[in-house]
């Protein structure tokens, strides 16, 4: 009895944040195996997760820049159009003026760098909504990208393909896999171990209870497992292949910017402005700083996302792009963000974004017509939300709080009201 | 009075939330055409016992019967009871800002024509309603461009559309300054003169004994005892007792002050309202803080003690015209929230749940949330010196909570301003301005409040109260400067200090001379 209560309240909804994430990607497992039982063990051949993570990464990156905005209260409908501007302008670039590709790279970040300095100035400083702000960008940056390009196609160079389409190189002994991913996923297991170890170091110090050290053992070795198992997929694909380069761009990513959302001032502060704006600025944030630096770090983001999709289909052209804005959209809030702002993670939002990547997947692996993968998404965001507007209405009385309340001793339920718990994913689970 | 018929019944009501029970076995008799005050500590199980008998918590989801009008009644929701004559206006308006004050008065109750809405009969009947609750205004006017006294007033008038026969008003004057306050109970024995019934809820012991018949307590969700005031010889400290179970020997905590020098000055401070230009908010404001000094700035509402607050705390309000700040002798220049910090500067806001927090924080981020460079090195914040540092707060503040992983949602009003304090505590100010640190707040967490604003005058610290509670400033206060229309219009030392003068002051613009 007491090992249950201590599984339930470290693993699923407990009080430390490590604990929720786990839940979340306990959720995602339980998707990819609905998947591979549907799909006759076709979801998790090499080949595939390789193809899902190229297919979908850049994706996975706006989803990123997208959890801020939304973080802080706004949302970004032009990242779709600004990805395909930035395609076009560092394919006509690299093309007219023969820049070097890295150049190219350069050019692309320093053009949503500018976009995004546009789009901020207007929210942060004049005060349009970004709804508003951005519903213009996307027709803009449409209109710029189908100018720039003659509304035609401009294919890039071998090497700016690597961003998007390029493998890690064989280099050592010929194990049969691939030897830098082999690396990675080492130094991803330790990596996991050491952040538990830390994180029990850290409760430690803060006299707050530390879960029973055979679940974290537990979850040590599940998160290794899934790692291991992972590794040896991207490792053991066709010869020439690896873990993605567009896929370790999204890694480095996602652990930067997870880093700086929890652990930094700065991400404090985003959270502070979507959570209450004006307390915010009363408390010392410099809510236009903060704004501008979001809204400003969303088309860089997206530039980022535009240059690796035109990498990996080869040229840039005028269909770059069109609805990634909802897709993002839909990965962060799949992903536990409030829809009023101030609350959301990025390991949430990508979670969100592999539930969608992995739906879209399946069902084409499953010959699903893409009328069927739209209808079916749209249910599981329109769902996903859903469940967990229903479970914030319930406030304390939610059902599962209803239902551990009899076992409970004296210590107050944990907080179940946060959209971020992984409870909002159950019914994409099921 | 003792006579009159018994107009509603509540027997044994008992309501558990899951692990909780919030109300168990309370009784309350009130009777035709009195005003009945519920009094209690928060959390007591007032607002239960309110939404019980107006229908939000429906007829099944509690045990125990709801005897009205020599009736047993089961409301399933809020429109049963509101058919029954029984009307609550909530401490948080329910009016529509952008509807005017006719069309807020027939929400819901629209009087219909032949086509649609009978526009001409509900302006008729809504210049008679405002006629009746004493709000002169034309009927038209936009709800948000009357004050929050006129939007009670508009409440009740819309009470009164439905043909009220029990009315319930919870915390009517909370928001409410003195002038409006009294204006509201005058309101209440007129009602009361027209045979309808009141029950009120109220912090404020003072109005109570002025405006009620019978008073119930409650404490932890029972009935303690049900006085009449007209009988018993009731006075505040007897209603303080009977709520906390106790006697209070005094309001506020024992306090030798230990005043230094003046070390904050601020001379001919202007400020013009933030949209229009012509409007000045402070007028050539001068006032001083000395070290360890208490100051009261006592006012009306809209006198533009918060404004003068605000604008100080690196120009948050309005638009800076002219003035300058001392601080130890030397000019500072506040331009903004950070500016203010650095330079010591504290400004805990009278809306702490609207501009004072984030509510969707948990306790120790909040606490920390001003100065989080204290517990971070290269701007990475550090989860064990937050931890610490929120702790240590927690305790010795006694912020009611199990832990610092609380969120701050699930704290009682008096809890959240503890919250607060330490937020702005654990930016090591000089200067704390205190805007209506206790409003909303019970008696004993008040006590504690009283505690921690001497402890830091204690430590050296200036602290500014700001306070529409005249008692409050009286008793606390080592110095009071009335404001009046934006401007500083006299200063009273604590041995001058008497309600009376300073009321004078507050509703002049003639200086008196100081002391």
């Amino acid at each position: 009895m007491s090992r249950i209560k201590d599984l339930q309240k470290n693993l699923f909804g407990g009080t430390t944040s490590n604990a929720r994430q786990f839940g979340m990607i306990f959720t995602l497992v339980a998707i990819v195996l609905l998947f591979q039982i549907w799909t006759d063990g076709l979801t998790l051949t090499s080949g595939n997760l390789i193809a899902v993570v190229s297919q979908y990464s850049y994706i996975l990156i706006l989803a990123i820049g997208m959890l801020m905005v939304i973080v802080a209260g706004h949302i970004d409908l032009s990242v779709g159009s600004v990805a395909a501007f930035t395609g076009i302008v560092v394919a006509k670039a690299m093309q007219e003026f023969s820049l070097p590709w890295p150049v190219g790279i350069l050019l692309g970040l320093a053009v949503g760098a500018l976009i995004g300095a546009w789009q901020g100035f207007w929210v942060a400083y004049v005060g349009v909504p970004a709804f508003i702000v951005t519903l213009a960008g996307m027709l803009l940056f449409r209109g710029g990208n189908q100018y720039i390009g003659n509304a035609d196609t401009v294919p890039v160079s071998e090497g700016f393909r690597t961003i998007g389409a390029g493998f890690l190189p064989e280099i050592g002994p010929d194990t049969g896999y691939n030897n830098l991913t082999l690396l990675l996923g080492l130094a991803a297991c330790a990596g996991v171990i050491w952040r538990e170890l830390k994180s029990r170091q850290t409760r430690r110090e803060m006299n707050a209870d530390v879960a029973p050290m055979w679940i974290s053992v537990l979850r040590m070795a599940v998160m290794v497992g899934v790692i291991v198992f992972a590794t040896l997929r991207f490792a053991g694909g066709r010869v020439g292949t690896s873990l993605p380069i567009s896929g370790i761009i999204l890694i480095a990513l996602v652990l930067a910017y997870s880093h700086y959302t929890r652990n930094t001032i700065g991400g404090r502060h985003i959270y502070a402005v979507g959570g209450n704006s004006r307390a915010a600025e009363l408390s010392g944030v410099k809510l236009k700083r903060v704004n501008f630096l979001v809204m400003m770090n969303m088309s860089v983001l997206a530039a980022l996302a535009g240059m690796i999709f035109v990498a990996r289909s080869s040229a840039s052209g005028p269909q770059d792009g069109l609805s990634w804005e909802l897709d993002a959209i839909a990965a962060v809030f799949i992903g536990g963000a409030a829809v009023s702002g101030g609350l959301g993670t990025i390991s949430g939002s990508i979670v969100g974004g592999l539930v969608m990547a992995l739906l879209n997947n399946g069902l084409q692996l499953e010959g699903v017509g893409s009328d069927m993968v739209q209808i079916i998404k749209g249910l599981v965001l329109l769902l996903a939300v859903a469940f967990d507007v229903y479970n914030k209405s319930q406030g304390r009385f939610s059902i599962i709080g209803s239902l551990m309340r009899p076992f409970r001793r004296d210590d107050p339920p944990p907080p179940t009201a946060t959209p971020t718990s992984d409870a909002g994913k159950a019914p994409v689970a099921g | 009075m003792m006579s009159a018929p018994v107009l509603l019944e509540m027997r044994s009501i008992t309501k558990t939330f899951p692990g909780v029970t919030a109300l168990s076995d309370v009784n309350l008799e009130v009777r035709q055409g009195e005003i009945h005050a519920i009094c209690g500590e928060n959390g007591a199980g007032k607002s239960t016992l309110m939404k019980v008998l107006s229908g939000v918590h429906p007829h099944g989801t509690y045990t125990g019967d709801i005897v009205y009008q020599g009736e047993q009644v089961r409301f399933s929701d809020i429109r049963a009871s509101e058919q029954a004559g029984i009307v609550i206006i909530h401490q948080e308006l329910a009016l529509v800002p952008g509807m005017s004050i006719t069309e807020n008065i027939f929400l819901g109750n629209e009087p219909r024509g032949r086509f649609g809405i009978d526009w001409k009969a509900a302006q008729r009947r809504a210049l008679e309603l405002m006629e009746q609750v004493g709000l002169h205004e034309d009927p038209d006017t936009l709800v948000k461009d009357i004050g929050v006294g006129k939007q009670q007033l508009v409440e009740i008038a819309k009470a009164f559309a439905k043909d009220v026969k029990l009315l319930i008003l919870d915390e009517p004057t909370a928001a409410l300054n003195e002038a409006d306050s009294r204006h509201l109970l005058d309101l209440l024995r007129g009602i009361r003169r027209r045979g309808v019934t009141s029950i009120i809820i109220s912090h404020k012991l003072n109005e109570i004994e002025a405006v009620a018949d019978t008073i119930t307590i409650l404490r932890d969700g029972r009935t303690i005892e049900s006085l009449d005031v007209h009988a018993d010889g009731v006075n505040e400290d007897r209603i303080v007792r009977g709520m906390v179970g106790r006697e209070l020997h005094s309001r506020f905590p024992e306090h030798t002050p230990d005043i230094g020098e003046v070390f904050f000055e601020v001379r001919d401070w202007t400020v013009r309202h933030p949209i229009s230009a012509d409007r000045l908010v402070c007028k050539g404001s001068s006032f001083t803080v000395r070290r360890g000094e208490i100051v009261g700035f006592a006012g009306l509402m809209g006198a533009g003690r918060t404004e003068l607050a605000m604008s100080l705390f690196g120009r948050s309000y309005g638009v800076y015209l002219s003035g300058r700040i001392f601080k130890d002798g030397e000019e500072v220049q506040l331009r903004t929230v950070s500016d203010a910090i650095r330079h010591g500067l504290a400004y805990v806001s009278e809306d702490r749940k609207a501009i004072g927090l984030n509510l969707l924080d948990d306790i120790k981020t909040s606490m920390v949330a001003a100065k989080l460079s204290k517990v971070s090195s290269h701007g990475v914040v550090d989860p064990v010196r937050e931890y610490r540092a929120a702790e240590e707060y927690r305790q010795s503040l006694r912020v009611k909570s199990p832990s610092v992983d609380e969120g701050v949602t699930k704290l009682s009003g008096g809890n959240q301003q503890k919250v607060v304090l330490a937020k702005w505590m654990f930016t090591d100010p000089d200067l704390l301005i205190l805007d209506e640190p206790t409003r909303g707040i019970d008696v004993g967490a008040k006590y504690e409040i009283y505690g921690i604003i001497q402890r830091l005058a204690d430590q050296g610290k200036g602290v500014i109260v700001i306070s529409s509670e005249l008692p409050e400033l009286i008793g606390l206060c080592d110095r009071i400067y009335t404001v009046f229309e934006g401007t500083v219009t006299g200063e009273v030392s604590r041995a001058d200090a008497d309600p009376e003068l300073l009321m004078k002051q507050m509703t002049s613009t003639k200086k008196t001379p100081i002391r």
